[in-house]
């Protein structure tokens, strides 16, 4: 089957096997020991992570830190990782922590229970990313529902039950499409591993099928419109914690998947449905901002703004170039980022007023300066500025969608003006203005725990803004395979950029004359 | 001798039963333990008896039943799930001054009455092996005399089980009139030449049409909710587990052998049958309050599930109908232990889905168990029942039968949304009043194990089922 034997230390099945016993243990002791333990623990996933990522080789093999354990009929323990699945990971494992922190005071009931399902859901997510067999990887997928379900069922706001089932029925009705399609994968090609079915070619007519099937799951969990209606309130009813992990990772799932499966396997299909998948994307980008302009509650604009800003992931993913990948992988992490930190932002106030309504707010930089900065970076993140994580990712996707179309890329940079509206708009109604009341006004600074969450997340994304290649690195040479198995198919552009012809400078005139 | 060597088993069972019959006879109310635990001794001997000759003798008595591994695999799953049934009534009707020593003979002669019914390979020993069981069975469900709806239900169960023992009859003698034979060889070949004339087809229709009676497939289906709800719930439980597996596996063994050269014949009845099922046993369990209905609905539901695999007809079709019913009867068995610690202070037994209203905060154990139970038997991974469903998705494929698959797989999520319910009151609502103490360790043991192999532990025994499923599908071809 995959790859080697399990040669040295199972570091994969240890990063994932870690939050699932700390996980079973809290169910056993006190809330306190709960929470300690899951800090720690995520803690120390997260410098397993970094140790990882130190030891990942982005010019070596394809596939590392490979792992196999047969389980028969069909499906076996195979992980193994390449450079993409190598940054989600770490963008998971660092968010992880400071979902535990975001909690610490903010969960009062049932903690150890609240506990165990984080680090249960961490353990799957990992799973996603790592999983090398194709039923592996549904399993982590799908499995990860569960903890999800209950996070907003039990610890959500006043409606969370309708929210808890939309979000599960809805990404599950996506899901059981994409099984199918897994089945008839495994029998034509009679294997299930990710990597060989990477390299399989599938008969044209029958990709078309596949691929909307894989589509029907991973749209919903991008969310792209039309299906995206979850996930506004899924955003508004989880705790921040939920509403952080939701928005950092559990989207990401969805660009990954279709980076890891639709593209690679069915290059032919995706080049059918780019057109398809523009449209989605540009009546995304431009229908979601304006609602997210017009919303009240902050925790709802962020959601709507989540859905815009993962339109760009599409449009650069089906650019199928390399700007385009790039970019949308960029988009990925940085608003895996920016977006969770907005939701730690919003949870920040919540926790003193209870309430998300952004008219309670106004004039936060009076009473609140350290947040008001915080808030601020993370504002001009989500808008794009340059030197911010989402700059980058958001213009190498925009160069890309360019080369693919340039009326895609037209619509598509309409939701950055956009976009800054809405945030701007946020900013300056909750940081701004005068102080209408007075319970807002008398609102303390962040206290230490919260600078502790918000400042490592500030510094990633300026790390990302400005020295993006860290993260381009690894994953560099794996775009470049994924580009070799679509570059038979990839959109032609109605670009034509063509050399321009320099003007003869005086020298060039004088060699010209020699 | 060898014959009898390959019945073992049976006999086993049948006489069992008839010796512990008079020591429930004689000993009295004060028997009825030490009954029980005989009976479930003489199970799990019967089940233990099954190595050897029983598995590998091939037909014995001139074709009347097959000692094949096919019939083994059934029966290693029926064997235990009795036993479970009869440790699930301990102490049970004696709250209500009931005996309960014939209670654990009625399903001795049960399992000895589906044991016939797995093996059976003509048409006489089908009919008889179904009728003992279900004489048992209407006996079994009204077991409550005292209690009216216990009554009730071993009424209807009887009389439509009656018209439907008639159904299946018209159909053997129907088939038996038109191929001059009871033997499913001889059926087989008897199908196999040429297009099958209409007084076959109509056979083959009533023949189903009785046996999916016995395993509740839509639309044969109106007893079950009632059955289910109005029978004690140890009953109840015994009817969700073994004897579906036994009506499955007969229906499974007259498809795939007798009927196995109309396949396109059948196919179509199997493909609607499932389709209804599972839409039906979605849809209808939406609104019910009693827990014992909704898992009435739910076992319909997953019938239909077995019903694609069984549609995708063949060795990986049998194969994944094992499959599916191994991993079904611990998930349903499991649901239903659960059912019974439903109890209030005074050790009565509750029914209402209200009752388990923030269970996960008065007995978190019982809860997270009943929730693993209900996430898979929505087939939600990473439980094992999701690989069940998997299995028989993949059988159907296998076939080429791709939209019926997307239909079916749509069902699930339909499904789904019953299941969560149950988890919702159990983990969101706030708790109501607790139940009362069960001291059962025994049961309570089962519920952990039961939890624990589907569990996501229970990955670990996909590739043993998988041999042993496909050499026992194997077996019967």
């Amino acid at each position: 089957m995959v790859g080697q034997p399990v040669t040295g230390l199972p570091l994969l099945t240890i990063l994932i096997a870690l939050p699932l016993l700390a996980g079973a243990l809290c169910l056993f002791v006190n809330a306190n020991v709960a929470r300690w333990i899951a800090l720690v623990v995520t803690l120390l996933d997260l410098a397993l992570g970094i140790y990882l990522w130190v030891q990942f080789d982005p010019n070596g093999a394809q596939w590392q830190f490979q792992e196999y354990q047969a389980l028969g009929g069909g499906i076996g323990w195979a992980l193994g990782i390449d450079g993409i699945a190598l940054v989600l990971i770490q963008l998971t494992l660092f968010l992880m922590p400071i979902c535990i922190g975001a909690s610490w005071r903010s969960i009062e009931k049932r903690v150890p229970e609240y506990m165990a399902a984080f680090l249960l859901m961490e353990a799957l997510m990992l799973g996603v990313f790592a999983a090398q067999d194709l039923f592996l990887f549904y399993v982590f997928f799908e499995a990860g529902l569960i903890p999800m379900y209950l996070i907003i069922g039990i610890w959500g706001g006043a409606e969370r039950i309708k929210a808890s089932y939309k979000f599960f029925l809805y990404t599950l009705l996506g899901s059981v499409l994409m099984l199918i399609a897994m089945i008839y994968m495994a029998q034509t090609a009679d294997t299930t591993s990710i990597p060989r079915l990477m390299a399989f070619n599938f008969p044209v007519e029958a990709q078309k099928w596949l691929w909307l099937a894989f589509f029907a799951s991973f749209a919903v969990k991008m969310p792209m419109w039309p299906v995206h209606t979850w996930l506004p309130d899924a955003h508004v009813q989880a705790p921040t914690a939920g509403s952080v992990i939701l928005a950092g990772v559990l989207l990401k799932m969805g660009g990954y998947g279709f980076i890891r499966f639709s593209i690679p396997m069915f290059p032919d299909a995706s080049a059918t449905f780019v057109p398809f998948v523009f449209i989605l994307s540009g009546v995304a980008v431009v229908y979601t901002s304006l609602v997210a302009l017009v919303q009240n509650d902050m925790k709802k604009l962020i959601a709507y703004s989540s859905v815009a800003h993962m339109a760009f992931v599409t449009f650069g993913l089906f650019a199928l170039n390399r700007q385009g990948i790039e970019g949308a992988m960029m988009v990925m992490l940085g608003h895996g980022l920016v977006s969770g930190a907005l939701f730690l932002c919003v949870g920040v106030v919540y926790d003193r007023l209870h309430t998300r309504e952004i008219a309670r707010y106004g004039g936060l930089s009076d009473n609140m300066p350290g947040y008001a900065l915080l808030f601020m970076v993370f504002t001009m993140a989500s808008v794009g500025l340059p030197g911010t994580s989402n700059f980058v990712g958001e213009f190498l996707s925009l160069v890309g969608t360019y080369h693919a179309s340039t009326w895609a890329a037209i619509v598509a940079t309409t939701g950055i003006i956009l976009g800054a509206a809405y945030m701007l708009l946020l900013y300056w109604r909750i940081a701004f203005g005068t102080q209408r009341n007075a319970d807002a006004a008398a609102m303390p600074d962040l206290s230490m725990r919260e600078w502790w969450l918000l400042a490592p997340i500030a510094f990633a994304v300026f790390w990302m803004g400005i020295y993006p290649e860290s993260f381009l690195k690894p994953m560099r040479n794996d775009i470049g395979r994924l580009l070799v198995r679509v570059e038979h198919v990839a959109p032609k552009g109605d670009s034509l950029p063509t050399a321009g012809k320099p003007a003869l400078t005086v020298i060039d005139a004088k060699e010209g004359h020699e | 001798m060898t014959r009898f060597a390959a019945i073992l088993p049976e006999m086993i069972l049948a006489f069992g039963g008839t010796v512990l019959m008079m020591v429930a006879a004689f000993a009295g109310r004060r028997g009825s333990a030490l009954v029980s635990w005989l009976a479930v001794l003489l199970l799990l001997g019967a089940t233990a008896a099954l190595i050897g000759a029983p598995s590998h003798a091939g037909p014995v008595f001139d074709g009347l039943i097959s000692s094949d591994l096919f019939a083994s695999f059934g029966k290693a799953i029926m064997f235990p799930a009795s036993a479970v049934a009869i440790i699930a009534a301990q102490n049970w009707f004696e709250h209500d001054h009931e005996h309960s020593s014939e209670y654990a003979v009625l399903i001795i002669f049960a399992a000895a009455g589906m044991s016939v019914m797995v093996s059976a390979t003509s048409l006489i020993s089908l009919y008889v092996g179904l009728e003992l069981q279900s004489l048992a069975a209407y006996v079994l469900a009204s077991y409550r005399r005292s209690d009216e709806r216990s009554a009730e239900a071993g009424l209807k169960y009887f009389v439509l089980g009656a018209l439907a023992s008639g159904i299946l009859l018209y159909g053997i003698s129907l088939l038996y009139g038109f191929t001059g034979t009871t033997n499913f060889a001889g059926i087989a070949s008897a199908f196999g030449r040429g297009a099958p004339s209409l007084g076959m087809l109509f056979g083959l229709v009533f023949l189903l049409a009785g046996i999916a009676f016995k395993a509740s497939v839509v639309p044969f289906h109106m007893w079950t909710p009632d059955v289910y709800e109005g029978a004690p719930t140890p009953v109840t439980a015994f009817f969700a587990s073994a004897p579906k597996v036994a009506a499955i596996l007969l229906a499974t063994r007259v498809c795939l052998d007798a009927l196995a050269p109309a396949t396109d014949a059948w196919r179509q009845i199997m493909i609607f049958a499932a389709l209804a099922s599972i839409f039906l046993g979605a849809i209808a369990a939406y609104g019910q309050t009693n827990i014992k209905r909704l898992l009435a609905y739910s076992s319909i539901n997953n019938v239909g599930f077995v019903l694609i695999g069984l549609a995708g007809a063949g060795i990986t079709g049998a194969a994944s109908v094992l499959f599916y019913m191994a991993v079904y009867v611990p998930m349903t068995l499991g649901a239903f232990l659960c059912v019974l610690w439903m109890r209030n202070e005074k050790g009565e037994p509750l029914e209402s889905i209200a009752s388990l209203s923030g269970l996960s905060q008065t007995r978190p154990g019982l809860a997270a168990a009943f929730a693993v139970f209900m996430f898979s038997l929505a087939g939600i991974p990473p439980f094992f029942g999701f690989w069940a469903k998997l299995v028989v998705f993949n059988a159907a494929l296998k076939a080429g039968l791709f939209p019926f698959a997307v239909a079916g797989i749509l069902g699930t999520v339909v499904g789904a949304y019953y299941y969560l319910r149950i988890i919702k009151v159990m983990f969101f609502d706030e708790p109501g009043a607790p139940f009362g103490k069960v001291r059962e360790p025994v049961q309570g043991g089962l519920i952990f194990l039961s939890a624990l192999a589907i569990s996501p532990l229970g990955y670990l025994l996909i590739g043993t089922l998988n041999d042993l499923s496909t050499k026992a599908a194997g077996s019967m071809f």
